[in-house]
């Protein structure tokens, strides 16, 4: 399918590289009793490797429902959603599972990391579900962790780590996989502002080195650090732009004051 | 997603409520511990009767005079004048399974020594008698055979004959008086005990010369019963058919007719015993196994309130890869996990029950090692049977729904 009618890629100026995400007109509706709600009426998205995307909206704008449909865990009712050239829609549930495990990374605001299990376990798990050794999973697990600069805390329980700290193992565990996206569902929401920079600090190195991120957020100054935002409303793109001027955190992080102050 | 690191989450996840899980536990652990201890308290007892028969002789057969009916009215057994003491060899010479056989006649008899006295048994009969029943004497011996040619007074008695009689004295070589006529005592047999499987005391018995008996005591000529030893167990059922075709054809009782005797089999007592043995162990297994099931309803409930507990870790699994299957088979050996080790622990508790009541009943108790497998093999399939509801709710929750449940 040709990309050229796509405003969003001229927009952004992605149409040279390849595409990872590519979602045309879909519709999600609810049936709520005798009442359909319409959660997105007629999307279409296109994302290349190595963006870094932020999806913007008040709540019921369409922004959850596109990002569980972004991420495989739910399925649009009309429209087709390729993720890598893959046409998700028509997959199975099993098979779904197995692009949610290889190809997609995700981070929550809850952190959702289990209790009474090291750092090193919980970035582990995902592996498990891989058909990969435990030998090969663990050495990933302890690049991943080192990689969020949590090399030194590997046999730490959650209970033991700051909430900064905790979603850095989400994001290692995110990461262990090695997926084509990353996909963030209001990751700061828990968190003070200066870890939140610190937060978006890792997810720009991580974009940086090519990882391709789309993230949920309800703050404007945490989203300015992405390349481009998206905005929803009443289940529809209302804009989608590139950020012109984006700040680097690690130099935003030097400005605020230390928690100590 | 191998199976060792779904058993090492699954134990992980029940550490984590370790106060709860002993508890759903301790519903198996009853369970089996009840099925283990009683399933061996029936084999103990079935065991006890098999040993008791056998203690009866081995291979035993007994041919008893049949019952007259006169007037409508049954006299009881032994009350036909047909069995002879001719029966007896023809069936030595003709019925290849018999081994051996010994006649008697039977009455009852009072028994006199110095200023005691005691109604029992008087059974006259020759003396392979005592190596067909494997009855061997305390003290003393049997009487001969020259003595049953002879008509001698001598007499065996049973251990409860001489305790009443004679308390502390020794019975050998005293005089002690039968229906007025005078018996030395030659020998005292030993304890039998009450038979399992008739209720009578065995060793209130006083044995006598078969020929003493008919020609000084009941002026009778007829054999109350012949004692039958077959070649082998399995031949008893061979000799119980070789005996009646033989005694039917000598007293001529035409096809169709009642027989004017009986022929029983110690083999087929046995084999009532062993039925009635197992049909107690199976009833009380059974009873035991309904607390399993208890146990078993245990798990399924707390495995349900798991599975809601853990909502977001499910919903996360999900996220993260994990497909129906795998969320499935998490919460299923988890269960799994739960009722097997409930199942060790109650295999401990059964064999300690076990040997309780083996100190306090002075039974046997036998737990087999089929019985132990069979408690493990069986609390695995209660963690299964009880475990996939809870496991395929888990499985089949919605990602989405589960991720956000507070």
């Amino acid at each position: 399918m040709a990309t050229s009618s796509q405003p969003a890629a001229n927009l952004t100026g992605t149409q040279d590289r390849e595409t990872v995400i590519l979602v045309q007109e879909i519709h999600k509706y609810y049936e709520l009793g005798e009442t359909r709600v319409h959660a997105l009426r007629g999307v279409s998205v296109e994302i290349a490797r190595g963006e870094f995307v932020t999806i913007m909206g008040a709540s019921g704008s369409g922004k959850s429902t596109f990002m569980n449909i972004v991420g495989c865990l739910d399925k649009p009712n009309t429209g087709r959603y390729m993720l890598e050239g893959v046409e998700v829609s028509s997959l199975s549930k099993k098979e779904l599972a197995a692009i949610r495990n290889r190809k997609i990374g995700f981070v929550f605001q809850g952190f959702n990391l289990l209790s009474r299990t090291t750092a090193l376990e919980n970035v582990e798990l995902p592996t498990l579900y891989a058909r990969i050794s435990k030998a090969e999973g663990e050495k990933r697990s302890r690049e991943a962790l080192a990689l969020v600069g949590l090399g030194d805390r590997i046999t730490h329980f959650p209970s033991q780590l700051s909430g900064g700290q905790q979603q850095r193992v989400a994001i290692a565990r995110a990461l262990v996989n090695r997926p084509s996206i990353l996909l963030a569902d209001e990751p700061t929401g828990n968190l003070d502002s200066r870890t939140s920079v610190e937060i978006m600090d890792i997810f720009q190195k991580l974009n940086d080195e090519g990882l391709t991120i789309v993230l949920v957020t309800h703050e404007p100054d945490i989203a300015q650090f992405a390349k481009r935002s998206i905005q929803f409303r009443d289940g529809k793109i209302r804009r989608d732009e590139r950020i012109q001027s984006r700040p680097r955190a690690s130099e935003v992080i030097k400005n605020l004051p230390t928690l100590e102050d | 997603m191998d199976l060792l690191a779904i058993i090492r989450i699954a134990m992980r996840a029940l550490a984590r409520n370790k106060m709860r899980s002993v508890l759903t536990m301790l519903g198996i652990i009853i369970g089996v511990g009840a099925v283990i201890a009683m399933l061996g308290v029936g084999q103990g007892a079935r065991q006890t009767m098999q040993e008791q028969i056998q203690a009866m002789g081995s291979n035993l057969l007994f041919v008893g005079a049949g019952t007259v009916t006169r007037s409508g009215m049954h006299m009881g057994w032994g009350s036909t004048k047909s069995l002879v003491y001719d029966d007896m060899l023809a069936i030595l010479r003709e019925c290849p399974a018999a081994h051996a056989a010994a006649p008697g006649s039977s009455t009852s008899g009072q028994v006199v020594f110095g200023n005691d006295n005691w109604a029992t048994r008087l059974n006259g009969t020759e003396p392979q008698y005592f190596d067909i029943r494997s009855w061997s004497f305390v003290e003393g011996s049997p009487f001969t055979q020259n003595d049953v040619e002879m008509s001698a007074n001598v007499a065996v008695i049973g251990e409860t004959v001489r305790k009443n009689l004679f308390g502390a004295t020794d019975p050998i070589g005293q005089t002690i008086r039968i229906n007025n006529l005078p018996f030395r005592v030659t020998g005292v047999l030993a304890p039998k005990g009450t038979s399992a499987a008739m209720g009578d005391d065995q060793d209130d018995i006083i044995l006598v010369p078969l020929t003493t008996v008919q020609k000084k005591i009941t002026g009778q000529p007829w054999l109350r019963w012949i004692m039958v030893s077959a070649v082998s167990r399995q031949g008893s059922y061979a000799a119980q058919e070789q005996m009646t075709a033989l005694l039917r054809d000598r007293h001529r009782i035409r096809a169709g007719d009642d027989a004017d005797f009986f022929v029983r089999n110690l083999a087929d007592m046995a084999d009532i015993a062993d039925e009635a043995g197992r049909v107690m162990t199976l009833l009380l297994a059974s009873i035991a196994s309904v607390s399993l099931i208890v146990g078993g309803i245990g798990i399924m409930n707390i495995m349900l309130v798991s599975v809601t507990e853990r909502t977001r870790e499910i919903g996360l699994r999900m996220a993260i890869g994990a497909t129906e299957g795998n969320v499935q088979q998490q919460f299923l050996i988890e269960a799994v996990v739960l009722s097997l080790m409930g199942g060790t622990m109650g295999i401990i508790f059964g064999l300690g029950a076990s040997y309780v009541i083996t100190q306090t009943l002075a039974w046997p108790v036998l737990v087999s090692p089929i019985v132990i497998a069979v408690a493990v093999v069986f609390s695995m399939a209660v963690g299964v049977f009880f475990g996939f509801y809870p496991a395929r709710k888990a499985a089949q929750l919605d990602p989405i729904e589960a991720l956000r449940y507070e």
